[in-house]
């Protein structure tokens, strides 16, 4: 296995790095943007929807499925990023 | 009695389920890793099962009663958490194949000697784990049966010693996953009941964005007061907009009369006197008794109107928004005692019904709005949310024991599907959390006045009219939080034992041992801390359980989340510069959160900036980054020991199974 050029890994790494960061961008911005909503916004954050505050909705209900999907997408993604690869250093007569 | 039948089941079926799964367990890579062949589903219910805690069953719901929105943080991070884990972690580290996280340090780095500092993080969060889940099952047996603490312990203890010595790893997946169901079925079918008796979880919220003030007890009101062995929960924190009458049937020790708002410079300090009505009888201006210590001393039968005071700025009342600015007074009790909190009736009152302000409740507009008592109490809200936020976050990606649960998985793909699943199934379980600290709050206020909100989970269901149901309910929710302490310390247990029996024993002490050795060395391993985690879970009753697992998290965001995440991507990274990183981010945050605890229960006295002790409480919004950055700046300086094969250890870590090109560390 040490025959392995090390310039496909890296190329695998990258693709993987680039779709694991760009999930983590949407989260983050979620994680930096709520709270700044709450300080900066407090009245349309607290407009009423199910009795609840918008705010209080977001947070304690909406905010697990939106993790989901995001989870989700991502395993699809890297599984099917993976698969590509496997393929693309099988042609190239890397494995056994 | 009800309650105690349920406990019974679940402990039963627990023993009977790792008897059962023990008999499956024959290897070594069964007793660490269960012969790495848990299916997603299996894995992710064990995972959620051990991850879901004292601090989380009961715990969260509390925080929330106590706190209100800033709280529903602590569900989210917990939940979501995984995230990270699942984008940057999971594969690669269960492609990497160890049997331990510290497998992962030596091998990653080709260091032994780096294997003993991560030895030592595992079982530092470890035993900080575990004290939380030992206390939990302790206080939990005193409010069901009014059995003596160490009682709880003595049964969670030995019965998960018991499990984990004779099946490991293996014995307990299937127990863990069991209890995962438990413990959503728990939290999840007696809210339906009371929902539907009480009225909706919107409702419950919103209600508090309709009036000002704060909830109101029952007319008149038993309260159970703590001593002050249960510093700062000994206390009681009166209204500021009325005066609150308090009866003391028993009489009481109180050992201090303050000001609920802690004085600016340049405020004239309040004397106790001055919130105090004594009895009439006696006379307005009979001073309080006391004794030689200072405390106040009220006799039997006594009945005493604590009232607002006016706060004065150079002999003049404070004035804010065109009002003078009042106080409440606050009073810490120095013996457990019951007394009666009751409103000051006046004359043409017409709610009669209705009993005082609750002490210690915050006001309605502060609970169901952002920035309220958690993040606001040192005066940087902001500061303090996006700390707690990177702490639950980075925290969850970073705890050992549940780490290594990933190794169990057959390979990376199941892994990350796996993580997945953990995060549906946990969010499954916490969107429950914050409806009992909604309906608590609506409901049993009393449980702020004595500072229980944390057994609001037990209590809530006792409030139902039919007190069969109720009582059933209350079971319910008391097995499922059995479940979760006897859960929580398998997982514990197993990764601690896996430390001394694996990385101490097998790789430090005594590398030429056998798998047999090993696994003999695992049962003796798991005998030896499950006595020590009993001894010291007896040792805490006083502490509270969120705090402890808080500590936990605070190191694991800052010592193994940076080692993980830049371990498994940045080629670049060394031994030295992964073990600097990890020590000193992880025992900084340690110490600075322990310092803020003893300042909280005012063990030291030092004069800290506001701000300073917002980050002292908080470490993880500069832990995390402090641990990465010296881990980066060390590997930059140190690059002659980046290991020759690096190329190698990262296909292993990232090459997809398909190409056959995986190797496991350990077999």
């Amino acid at each position: 296995m040490a025959e392995v050029d090390p310039k496909v890994v890296s190329r695998l790494m990258k693709r993987q790095a680039k779709l694991g960061l760009s999930v983590a961008a949407v989260f983050i911005l979620l994680l930096i943007g709520l709270p700044l909503l709450n300080l900066y916004m407090p009245e349309q954050m607290a407009l009423r929807i199910f009795g609840f505050t918008f705010t209080w909705f977001f947070l304690a209900v909406l905010f697990y499925p939106i993790t989901w999907a995001l989870s989700w997408h991502f395993v699809k993604k890297t599984e099917q990023i993976e698969h590509e690869q496997a393929e693309e250093m099988r042609a190239e007569g890397h494995t056994q | 009695m009800i309650p105690l039948l349920f406990v019974i089941a679940v402990i039963i079926a627990t023993i009977w389920l790792g008897i059962a799964a023990t008999r499956k367990s024959k290897t070594a890579a069964d007793f660490f890793v269960a012969g790495r062949s848990v299916s997603v589903f299996w894995n992710a219910s064990a995972i959620s099962g051990e991850y879901l805690s004292a601090a989380s069953f009961m715990g969260v719901a509390g925080l929330i009663m106590k706190n209100g929105y800033d709280a529903l943080w602590y569900p989210v991070g917990y939940a979501t958490g995984y995230l990270f884990l699942l984008l940057f972690i999971a594969g690669p580290l269960r492609r990497f194949g160890a049997y331990t996280i510290p497998d992962f340090a030596q091998g990653r780095f080709d260091s032994p000697t780096f294997r003993k500092v991560a030895v030592i993080f595992v079982l530092c969060i470890g035993f900080f784990y575990t004290m939380p889940q030992m206390k939990g099952a302790g206080v939990t047996m005193m409010s069901i049966l009014n059995w003596p603490y160490w009682v709880g312990i003595l049964i969670v203890g030995s019965v998960i010693t018991f499990n984990v010595a004779m099946g490991g790893m293996k014995g307990i997946t299937i127990v863990q996953a069991f209890q995962y169901w438990v413990k959503v079925f728990a939290i999840a079918a007696p809210l339906f009941i009371l929902l539907n008796v009480f009225g909706g979880y919107g409702s419950a919220v919103g209600a508090n964005t309709k009036t000002k003030g704060a909830p109101r007890l029952g007319k008149t009101m038993d309260i159970k007061m703590k001593g002050a062995s249960a510093y700062p929960n000994n206390a009681m924190s009166f209204s500021a907009a009325e005066s609150t009458k308090v009866t003391f049937p028993e009489g009481a020790t109180i050992s201090k009369i303050g000001s609920v708002r802690k004085p600016e410079l340049g405020e004239q300090p309040i004397a106790p006197a001055d919130f105090v009505v004594t009895p009439e009888a006696i006379s307005v201006y009979t001073p309080l008794p006391t004794d030689s210590k200072g405390n106040f001393q009220i006799p039997k039968g006594w009945a005493i109107e604590f009232k607002p005071v006016v706060v004065n700025v150079d002999g003049a009342p404070l004035i804010k928004d065109g009002k003078e600015v009042k106080t409440g007074a606050k009073i810490e009790f120095a013996e457990p005692v019951t007394v009666q909190v009751a409103r000051v009736e006046k004359f043409g009152d017409l709610s009669e019904d209705k009993g005082a302000i609750t002490p210690n409740a915050p006001a309605n507009e502060k609970w169901v709005n952002p920035f309220g008592p958690l993040s606001s109490k040192h005066g940087y809200p902001l500061l303090y949310t996006y700390s707690l936020i990177i702490a639950l976050v980075c925290g969850t990606a970073g705890l050992p024991h549940i780490l290594v649960r990933f190794y169990t998985n057959p390979d990376g793909r199941a892994a990350r599907r796996t993580t997945l699943w953990v995060m549906v199934m946990l969010g499954g379980f916490y969107v429950f959390t914050p409806i009992w600290g909604a309906l608590g709050r609506a409901l049993m206020p009393q449980l702020y006045a004595s500072n229980a909100t944390d057994t609001v989970v037990i209590k809530l269901p006792t409030m139902l009219q039919n007190e069969l149901l109720g009582q059933i309910l209350s079971g319910i929710t008391s097995a499922g939080a059995f479940a979760a302490f006897m859960s929580t310390f398998s997982g514990l247990l197993v990764s601690m034992s896996g430390a001394f029996a694996h990385d101490i024993y097998g790789r430090i002490l005594r590398p030429e041992s056998t798998n047999e050795q090993r696994m003999k060395a695992f049962k003796v391993a798991a005998i030896g801390v499950g006595a020590v985690s009993m001894l010291l879970g007896l040792m805490v009753e006083s502490f509270d359980i969120a705090m402890m697992v808080g500590w936990a998290f605070a190191i694991g965001a800052a010592s193994y989340f940076p080692l993980l995440l830049l371990g498994s991507w940045w080629r670049g990274l060394t031994k030295y510069g992964a073990a600097y990183g990890m020590l000193l981010g992880g025992l900084l945050s340690l110490v600075a959160i322990v310092c803020s605890m003893l300042l909280d229960k005012s063990i030291l006295k030092w004069e800290v900036s506001p701000l300073t002790r917002s980050l002292m409480e908080q470490p993880a919004i500069w832990g995390v980054p402090l641990s990465i950055g010296i881990m980066v700046a060390v590997s930059l300086a140190t690059k002659n020991t980046i290991p020759a094969d690096v190329d190698i250890k990262m296909l292993r870590l990232h090459a997809p199974e398909e190409l056959g090109l995986s190797r496991n560390y350990v077999d």
